[in-house]
């Protein structure tokens, strides 16, 4: 036990944090104690009590529930959109750093255009193609400027990585080009893109609140941001409503922030 | 002004005008593949075909899309960008003129906020690094950059605009200027959070430098060594860095006049998005992108003319 305690006071709390969100947003929904689109009218805006832990809100829904619930939705939304970024933008990234010439110009001219647009004004944008925006929407709307950052880090590492010797001997010993970025230049590419994709997490997931904070989000879905819109439209009366949903994104940021500064430190021997 | 600058400066101009144009038709593409009609959106469900197809023809959505790109880019030229669907006797950049100042203000407040706090914080992290000030700093910093605006604008209503009754609430037509003193502090606290971490690493690296060493070697005492010798030439970094969170800042005004019901660019935008007005979106839109190439434009320019190193090619 004492050993126990004594590892978990040196594990970094951002890692806690992220474990406990991840945790959370599998089994969250199993262990909510209300259906968090139960219609409770005798019981809206309740403080939180031992009924419901966080209180009760619009319609008179558990806060817990809906959270838990959100949780579910903060994980896919960030896992899927992320995971599209960093492959997406790594091809292009490592490929136009490679080439160099043509698909380089291309590449970062597209990259200029999209940070052109403040990022949620694009999503935006993206969103109003669709009558009704849903989950599948929310995704692409985030992956559109997503990929960026990814490929502006990959092509960067590539334009170095290019000219080491390693990956010059592997083309003067003939190695097709393809073989060259997927053996030799991708690999050299994991550690920066894990620290980033780290804090890139934290960054889809508020991304994602901002957007059902505006009103934009998956219709059907429970999610973080559209409870804090209805808090906050109620925060002078039932202040607990915002209190709560918004803590759990703010937590929930500050937790993949550590967690990628922490990475840093460590798999960044330029740092050390 | 010799052929080099000059160059440089038509390239770079150049550069600015093709990504405009580029967004300009994005926008423009964007917008008419929006599947919701906005004739239906805007008569409703009870009106009439010959309703319909009338306004349809007002609005001039009945030509073809090429017809319609030039007459968008006309709107362009003779800077009236167009006329809203839902007021048909404003043109959309008297829409925006009208609500403009409120976000500039807007804006300019935030980043006021953010400056006041960065270079401060930042300089004395620097200049106690590793000690109890630094850590501070960089604690804020972190929590800074964590919080997110859509939570910190509720958090300090509740705290100011509640509890302590310092300053007016969200809606409150009667408040002076005093109104934009939340609302600037929601948006500037991740600007501050990013510049403060700048500033810091940027006196980190100017502090470190011989001519440093050398002025308090001739015996320089340490405040005008801190603000006159090296906080000058710190700043000019931030300042790039600065120029790059003009995006955030943009999103932030979005999201902070929904928060604290103040009129401005975006609330026009939301609410010309979810009534379908799409002359009104586009030309949101687009104000928003030339604001944010045309800043980036004048940074990228002021940073080879205030730091002869700098060499603009």
């Amino acid at each position: 036990m004492k050993r126990v305690r004594a590892r978990l006071r040196r594990t970094p709390i951002g890692l806690l944090i992220v474990i406990a969100f991840f945790v959370l947003g599998t089994i969250g929904p199993w262990i909510a104690p209300y259906d968090p689109m139960a219609i409770d009218l005798l019981h809206e805006y309740q403080a939180p009590s031992l009924r419901h832990w966080l209180g009760t809100g619009d319609n008179g829904i558990d806060i817990l529930s809906a959270l838990l619930h959100g949780a579910r939705l903060a994980a896919i939304v960030g896992i899927v959109v992320v995971g599209i970024s960093v492959s997406f933008g790594t091809a292009l990234g490592t490929w136009a750093g490679y080439y160099g010439k043509l698909p380089d110009h291309v590449v970062t001219g597209i990259a200029d255009l999209v940070q052109a647009f403040p990022a949620i004004v694009l999503n935006i944008a993206v969103l109003a193609l669709v009558a009704k925006p849903g989950l599948l929407h929310l995704i692409v709307a985030l992956a559109v400027n997503g990929w960026v950052l990814y490929a502006r880090l990959a092509r960067a590492e590539t334009l170095s990585l290019r000219e080491r010797e390693f990956v010059e001997a592997a083309r003067a010993l003939g190695v097709p080009a393809h073989q060259v970025m997927r053996r030799h230049v991708v690999p050299n590419l994991l550690g920066p893109l894990v620290i980033q994709a780290t804090t890139g997490l934290g960054v889809v997931i508020l991304a994602e609140s901002t957007l059902s904070f505006l009103g934009l989000g998956p219709g059907k879905a429970v999610s973080w941001g559209a409870l804090l819109d209805q808090g906050t439209s109620v925060l002078l009366r039932f202040p607990h409503v915002a209190l709560f949903s918004g803590g759990a994104i703010a937590l929930t940021v500050l937790g993949f922030n550590l967690m990628g500064d922490w990475l840093r430190d460590r798999l960044d021997p330029r740092l050390r | 002004m010799s052929p080099g600058l000059l160059r440089y400066l038509a390239s770079r101009l150049a550069r600015a005008l093709l990504t405009v144009i580029g967004l300009v038709t994005i926008v423009f593409l964007l917008v008419r593949l929006i599947p919701g009609d906005p004739v239906e959106a805007i008569l409703g469900d009870q009106a009439g075909p010959e309703e319909k197809a009338e306004l349809r023809r007002a609005l001039d959505l009945d030509r073809p899309v090429t017809e319609q790109y030039l007459s968008f880019l006309g709107d362009m030229v003779d800077g009236t960008l167009g006329t809203s669907f839902r007021q048909p006797d404003r043109s959309v950049w008297s829409l925006m003129r009208d609500v403009l100042p409120y976000t500039i203000a807007l804006a300019i407040a935030a980043l006021l906020v953010a400056w006041l706090v960065a270079v401060p914080l930042g300089t004395i992290a620097a200049a106690r690094a590793g000690r109890g000030w630094d850590k501070v700093a960089s604690a804020a910093a972190v929590l800074g950059l964590a919080i997110p605006n859509i939570w910190l604008g509720p958090l300090l209503i509740l705290a100011f605009g509640v509890k302590l009754r310092w300053l007016p609430l969200p809606g409150d037509d009667l408040a002076g200027p005093e109104a934009l003193i939340l609302p600037a502090i929601t948006i500037g606290t991740a600007l501050a959070a990013v510049l403060t971490r700048q500033t810091r690493a940027a006196m980190i690296d100017v502090l470190s430098q011989q001519y440093i060493s050398a002025a308090r070697a001739r015996g320089v005492p340490s405040i005008p060594l801190l603000l006159r010798h090296a906080l000058r030439n710190a700043l000019l970094p931030v300042m790039t860095i600065g120029a790059a969170q003009l995006g955030a800042l943009l999103s932030g005004t979005v999201v902070t006049e929904k928060i604290f019901e103040r009129q401005g660019l975006g609330t026009l935008f939301l609410d010309a998005f979810f009534a379908r007005d799409i002359p009104v979106v586009q030309g949101c839109v687009l104000i928003i992108a030339v604001i944010y190439v045309g800043v980036n434009l004048v940074v990228d320019l002021a940073y080879g003319v205030v730091d002869p190193r700098v060499r603009l090619s």
